[in-house]
């Protein structure tokens, strides 16, 4: 066993060929790096927000709206289903998240019923419809959205989330923002070097869904204030806090997803910011008609259930563009045109956690983690040689390529390094050194029971690997368990921990087996240095 | 002194752990009640991660305004305010919880403008805000994963040596948990996630200290068979003494740089984890062990040579 294999000896200089490659990057100045062939690895260790500073912001998806906003489709839908059958129908609403509404006609129920089955709801991927249609008391009939139905709706929400947002991030020329998805509904957004996460959640937090929708000018805002809203018409408030309200059709005659670009302009009459935009045929066609037949109306220009402006139709608009002004500064309405060519987000989304960590604490922290770890390092070096001498030594040889090894495969998978994982990594240091401490123990055991150099050697290393794997797989299954658990720092934490525990086994069993192996052949020692 | 220094090492050592056992016995009990008293009386500091807020670190130009600073805080903040001073004479740390039903995000973000505007020149160095939902369920998985942790390794050490062994080494584990615990209630250092993570890497190294008594202690019960279980303890504590004392050195060396010199975000979690490789060597040695002897093991396939009534019984 000690006596060097072929394979000890490839194997070792295969991991430290790749321990030093994968490490040199990190102590490359940046153009020398990136002047390395390409086929080298120019990644660096991929720092945590605490030490290279940044934003962190974790968002939920505002599923309880989302599930408003499907109720109150299927009450539109229903009602649209209905009346196309022209089958009379009276109280139709929902409570507790179920849709209902009276049949007037109770010879028509089965009528209505298949009309509804038909016309209401959607097919799911998974099979089935999404809502549960069933009859009630009083010539009722319910209909209600299934969950697993909901939990799909909620899971593709925050896909769309996170495309929405990925694209707003990059118009606003974020630095390589890493956007997840955390546990079913949350995303986790980071931005390293963003100071300001204000100006993360200006573009994140709107939900930015745009319609143009006709005012309705049969009732004044304040009759419809006192509950005579013409039914199909709502009153939206103003975007602009000291307007008045507006009663508008609830029918929108083109929507956001109908734009095929946006951008900021100067308007040529007020010379204020305004948002240029363009429509797809579809959406131009549909304003074309829309304008053509309003002349002298207004239509309401609507973001996030707001009026921004309510336009009077001068002629009609075929081209398929128009702009969009109203109380806005260049910047804001540049974040508009963003969040419009960007796409509308599913549903709200609630910051949950946020974190800033400024450029110079990161620096800090860096700082300080350099000097623990070098102090640690360097402590465990002397340590190790004032107690084992040449032992020492080759146990000294195998922590440095343990390092380098570390290093390199955080490198590589670009794992997170925190300012917690390097004290994580200065404590797999000392339990690494443990293993050599483990074997050389073992082996003067073994040395005083009487046993020849070679004979002690051989003992010690066998024996001494049983007591070494078993201790270092329970520090993995800690480890596991923070990754599995933790979030943010604790995994960086922990997968630092994973990497030092399956490195320090290979490190401080076979290179110090090849060095003393190496050395047994060459010197055919009386006696160990440690006995 | 000789060079390599494990020359000076006696060969051998004889202590009589076991005959002080039932002193350790004593000093634990008092510990634990030590932590409980002050769990009882102060409780844990706990950090935002755990109950929600925001924790915000300032620079301003000239010496830090501590009492302004929270009177401003009172104004627009919220509960339980904090203000101290923090990291030189210009920084301080603010800490506070949003009031009832307000969004802890909003929160924090009113109380930039207001310090922004009342402190001008301020820098913020760092801002978290954890929102009451998130905090909850933190706190949640932190517990658990603690919990898994020591159910996953009571698995391990019953299936590699003995469900005495599992149960000595899960008992003192624990014993190791509520001991840091308490320490960090005793000191009042803040207990966050981070602290969780240092408690894990606590348990993982107490198992391993645990894993290696118990290896060395197995081997020498079928070396020695008829040998009463006290003294086969006494013995294998001995043969393990002296790399007890140079991991241990070794690992409390390494960290003091971390202890000394890593700052204020670092001090609490290497501190919790040198105080649990003191108490994990501590606790392998005087809870674990006693557990084993008090309750006894099964001794391989030895003729039966009932020492102790304790091995009648398996």
């Amino acid at each position: 066993m000690i006596a060097p294999s072929r394979w000890k000896t490839i194997a070792v200089v295969i991991s430290i060929i790749f321990g030093v490659l994968f490490t040199l990057p990190n102590v490359l100045p940046q153009n020398m790096r990136d002047a390395l062939p390409g086929f080298l690895p120019k990644k660096t260790l991929n720092l945590g927000l605490d030490l290279q500073g940044g934003s962190y912001l974790l968002l939920e998806v505002d599923t309880k709206a989302l599930r408003v906003e499907k109720l109150t489709n299927l009450i539109e839908d229903t009602r649209t289903t209905l009346t196309e059958a022209g089958i009379d129908f009276s109280g139709l609403g929902q409570a507790q998240g179920v849709v209902s509404a009276r049949i007037s006609d109770p010879a028509r129920m089965n009528e209505a019923l298949n009309a509804v089955r038909k016309g209401v709801g959607s097919q799911m991927k998974t099979g089935g419809r999404d809502v549960a249609i069933s009859t009630g008391p009083d010539q009722t009939i319910r209909i209600s959205l299934v969950e697993q139905a909901m939990t799909a709706e909620a899971g593709k929400a925050v896909d769309q989330s996170i495309e929405i947002i990925r694209r707003r991030i990059d118009a606003l020329g974020t630095k390589e923002p890493a956007i997840q998805r955390q546990g079913i509904d949350r995303i986790a957004i980071q931005a390293p070097g963003e100071s300001d996460p204000e100006k993360l959640k200006n573009i994140i937090g709107q939900t930015a869904k745009l319609t143009f929708q006709m005012v309705d000018d049969s009732v004044t805002v304040a009759e419809a204030s006192q509950g005579r809203t013409p039914p199909g018409s709502i009153v939206l408030p103003s975007g602009d806090d000291y307007a008045p309200a507006y009663v508008v059709k609830k029918r929108a005659l083109v929507t956001g997803e109908m734009l095929t670009d946006a951008y900021q302009v100067f308007d040529q009459q007020s010379g204020g910011a305004a948002v240029h935009f363009q429509f797809n045929s579809q959406g131009a066609k549909r304003f074309g008609d829309a304008t053509s037949n309003g002349i002298g109306k207004r239509f309401a220009i609507v973001l996030d259930g707001k009026v921004i402006s309510a336009p009077v139709i001068n002629s009609a608009i075929t081209g398929g563009s128009g702009q969009i002004t109203g109380n806005f500064t260049p910047e804001s309405a540049n974040n508009l045109a963003i969040l419009l060519r960007a796409g509308a987000l599913p549903a709200p989304l609630i910051p949950e956690q946020q974190s800033t960590v400024g450029s110079e604490l990161g620096a800090d922290a860096i700082k300080a983690g350099a000097i623990s770890l070098a102090i640690g390092g360097g402590a465990i070096l002397v340590f190790i040689i004032l107690a084992y001498g040449l032992f020492g030594v080759f146990a000294a040889i195998a922590l440095i390529v343990n390092v380098l090894l570390i290093f390199g495969f955080m490198s590589m998978t670009q794992s997170t390094l925190t300012f917690p994982g390097i004290a994580g990594l200065i404590l797999t240091l000392a339990v690494a050194v443990d293993a050599n401490v483990l074997i050389y123990e073992r082996v003067r055991d073994e040395a005083h029971a009487g046993r020849t150099p070679l004979a002690a050697l051989e003992h010690g290393y066998q024996r001494a690997l049983v007591s070494i794997i078993d201790a270092n797989i329970t520090s993995a299954i800690s480890a596991l368990i923070m990754m599995g658990f933790g979030s943010g720092p604790i995994r960086g934490f922990a997968i630092t921990l994973l990497t030092g525990v399956v490195s320090s086994v290979f490190t401080a069993v076979i290179i110090t087996q090849l060095l003393i192996g190496f050395w047994y052949r060459a010197t055919k020692p009386k006696t160990l240095p440690i006995v | 002194m000789a060079w390599p220094l494990i020359r000076t090492l006696p060969r051998e050592f004889h202590f009589n752990f076991v005959g002080l056992a039932p002193f350790a016995a004593i000093f634990s009990a008092l510990l634990i009640v030590g932590s409980g008293v002050s769990f009882a009386v102060q409780g844990m500091n706990l950090g935002i991660d755990f109950v929600g807020g925001t924790l915000i670190e300032v620079q301003t130009t000239g010496p830090a305004p501590i009492a302004q600073l929270r009177a401003t805080l009172a104004r627009v903040g919220g509960e339980d305010a904090q203000v101290q001073g923090l990291g030189g004479p210009n920084g301080a740390m603010l800490r506070f919880r949003p009031h009832e039903g307000v969004s802890a995000i909003d929160a924090t973000d009113t109380v930039k403008r207001e310090l922004t505007k009342t402190f001008p020149g301020i820098q913020f160095k760092q801002v978290q805000t954890v929102g009451a939902k998130v905090s909850g369920e933190l706190m949640k998985s932190g517990f658990m994963a603690l919990g898994i942790a020591l159910l996953l390794m009571l698995g391990y050490i019953w299936f590699r040596f003995q469900l005495q062994f599992g149960l000595g080494a899960v008992v003192a584990v624990l014993h190791d948990v509520l001991l840091t615990l308490g320490l960090l209630s005793v000191m009042q250092l803040e207990f966050s996630m981070t602290s969780i993570a240092a408690l894990l890497t606590v348990i993982g190294y107490s198992m391993n200290e645990k894993v290696i008594t118990f290896d060395r202690l197995r081997e020498n019960l079928r070396k020695y068979k008829t040998t009463p279980l006290g003294e086969v303890i006494n013995k294998s504590e001995n043969e393990r003494l002296s790399r007890t004392l140079i991991t241990g050195t070794t690992a409390i060396l390494a960290l003091s740089g971390a202890l000394f010199l890593g700052g204020p975000v670092l001090f609490p979690l290497v501190f919790t984890m040198v105080f649990g490789i003191i108490i994990g060597t501590y606790s392998s040695v005087y809870v674990a062990l006693p557990i084993i002897l008090l309750w006894g093991v099964r001794r391989g396939d030895e003729e039966a040579t009932p020492l102790k009534p304790a091995n009648a019984r398996s």
